[in-house]
């Protein structure tokens, strides 16, 4: 089963995290995270493994830290209100409110998601791995799967997410002096 | 040899084919580098008609994006459609009726005739003849004023909703659409001797552009392209969809991976096609096209979905990233030509020009489903 076997493949990748999915809900089998510096490594396993590639992508997480840590803020305020009038109750003098605690919100990142599929099995493997906004760098997969080429040159067309060794990473699908990337979620036209 | 004659293969040239070319069908344009009639290098320039669908995604509703998926492949729209619908009923968990799947099944498969038979004339007028056009759009028509009755529209279809359609087929439609099979059937036999045994069109078409099993995996070809080339690969039989695994039907594979290859998957499509047509005609059950608890407003849960369709040029998919809003957050098309065009660039190399004209046509190629 080509299922089984590229999933303990993919799992001996350094930094993979191999999780399988319900297909039936989601659409593919297996959802695999990588470090971006093992991108091609994952490639190599797919090709090896005879898939072939559908595409590569990017999402941009535009503002997901910022979400994350204001949520947080608001769980730690929520409990130490909760703790104040809990002493209040009590009869006790209220203790001097602690200082919430305010995470930093770490750096935004992008995610780069590649999906690969088998001519034979029924076997849909999406790996993705995740870059930071401000240095969105990480090496090519064009060296294993030539069908990459045109999908990362989009995908840096899109959001200027740069592929190291890519031969080639002139606007595909944009006007060829674009110096923009429409898809980042702060772009305004 | 004198110097001269030596130094002949060194001295290359630069042509543009298209963006104006009538063999690029739309604005493709093909940077040729030659030598002689030969190809040295051939580098498609995409982009000319780029709308940046994919960001409209991401600014308006589910449901106010349907349109666009009408204006990626203007073909075979009702594939894409099916594509999108699929894709946001699965993120939202939405059930269709028998019924409204059996309709999409049928209306989708005479699309991807029409579309086959727009490619097949095109393809011949390429190629130098211009009387099959005449023949295949005579057919297509056909095919035009039946899907117009039901859909409201000639091309750029919009005829799906989340959870079944927009309109019911009627009696009308059915006798149409059985008279259409007759029609077809009876005329397939004259394309073929008119065309597919053509001496000449056989010289033009064997062992050119020949593309291998192993060159499709790595560009990931699908659609007639990789069944050209030996690989038994359709998304309806592959992954089945909507109510595909109740038809009876073939996937035709040709393994000489050349331009004939691809042609006679294509003609062979079309037969294929019309048996799925009849027995959606004859299976067809009552009930409702629309689904009860389809919400009116839909908010697919956080997380991210693929589905794929079988479009008339390969596999279409749609990956959606959804935060449980109203809008999509992220939209990504796959659309098959991009993937297919995308290995033009090494299997034309050292052919002749003519030749890669021959090729590209066998590609069948929309441009506006791969510059998006």
């Amino acid at each position: 089963m080509a299922l089984e076997q590229v999933k303990t493949e993919l799992a001996g990748v350094e930094s993979a995290e191999v999780v399988a999915t319900n297909y039936g809900k989601k659409g593919f089998h297996l959802d695999v995270r990588v470090s971006p510096d093992q991108v091609v490594a994952a490639a190599e396993v797919m090709d090896r493994q005879g898939f072939f590639i559908e595409a590569v992508t990017g999402v941009d997480w535009f503002g997901e830290q910022a979400a994350i840590a204001s949520e947080a803020k608001k769980k730690a305020e929520a409990a130490a209100k909760k703790a104040a009038e809990a002493a209040a109750a009590e009869g006790a003098e209220p203790p001097a409110p602690a200082p919430v605690a305010v995470p930093e919100s770490g750096p935004d990142e992008m995610e780069v998601v590649y999906d690969f599929n088998h001519y034979q099995a029924l076997c849909r493997v999406t790996v993705r791995t995740r870059v930071l906004r401000e240095t969105p760098e990480l090496p090519t997969i064009s060296t294993v799967f030539p069908g990459a080429n045109w999908h990362e040159r989009e995908t840096h067309d899109f959001f200027g997410i740069r592929f190291l060794g890519h031969p080639d990473l002139s606007p595909l699908l944009l006007p060829e002096d674009a110096d923009f990337h429409p898809l980042l979620k702060d772009f305004k036209a | 040899m004198n110097h001269l004659a030596s130094d002949m293969h060194k001295e290359t040239f630069v042509l543009n084919m298209g963006p104006q070319h009538p063999a690029t069908h739309g604005v493709l344009r093909v940077k040729l580098v030659l030598d002689g009639e030969y190809i040295v290098e051939a580098e498609p320039v995409l982009g000319y008609i780029h709308r940046m669908h994919e960001k409209m995604g991401e600014n308006r509703t589910w449901a106010q994006f349907m349109p666009n998926t009408g204006r990626l492949d203007y073909l075979s729209a009702l594939s894409y459609n099916h594509g999108y619908v699929a894709a946001v009923e699965r993120a939202a968990g939405i059930e269709v009726p028998e019924r409204a799947e059996v309709i999409r099944v049928m209306t989708v498969e005479l699309n991807r005739i029409s579309s086959h038979l727009l490619w097949f004339g095109a393809y011949l007028l390429d190629l130098g003849g211009f009387t099959p056009l005449l023949y295949a759009f005579d057919d297509r028509e056909q095919i035009l004023d039946l899907l117009e009755s039901v859909t409201g529209s000639r091309l750029t279809y919009c005829y799906f909703r989340f959870g079944g359609l927009y309109n019911d087929i009627d009696d009308d439609f059915i006798a149409g659409l059985k008279g259409f099979v007759e029609r077809l059937r009876s005329r397939l036999p004259m394309y073929h001797t008119l065309v597919t045994k053509n001496i000449i069109l056989m010289k033009r078409l064997k062992d050119i552009g020949v593309v291998s099993a192993d060159m499709c995996r790595r560009y990931g070809a699908t659609g007639p392209v990789a069944r050209g080339s030996g690989i038994d690969y359709d998304v309806r039989k592959n992954e089945p969809y909507s109510v595909y695994p109740e038809f009876d039907f073939d996937v035709p594979v040709y393994h000489e991976g050349d331009s004939m290859a691809r042609y006679m998957v294509r003609m062979d499509e079309i037969e294929q096609s019309l048996r799925i047509i009849e027995q959606a005609i004859a299976k067809l059950p009552e009930g409702p096209i629309m689904a009860e608890k389809a919400p009116k407003i839909i908010k697919p849960a956080k997380g991210d979905y693929y589905h794929a369709v079988e479009a008339a040029r390969g596999s279409f998919g749609v990956r959606l990233v959804s935060d449980g809003t109203n809008t999509p957050y992220r939209l990504k098309l796959r659309s098959p030509s991009f993937c297919n065009l995308s290995l033009f660039a090494e299997a034309s190399q050292g052919m002749l020009v003519a030749d890669a004209v021959a090729f590209m046509g066998s590609l069948d190629l929309v441009i506006p489903e791969i510059d998006r």
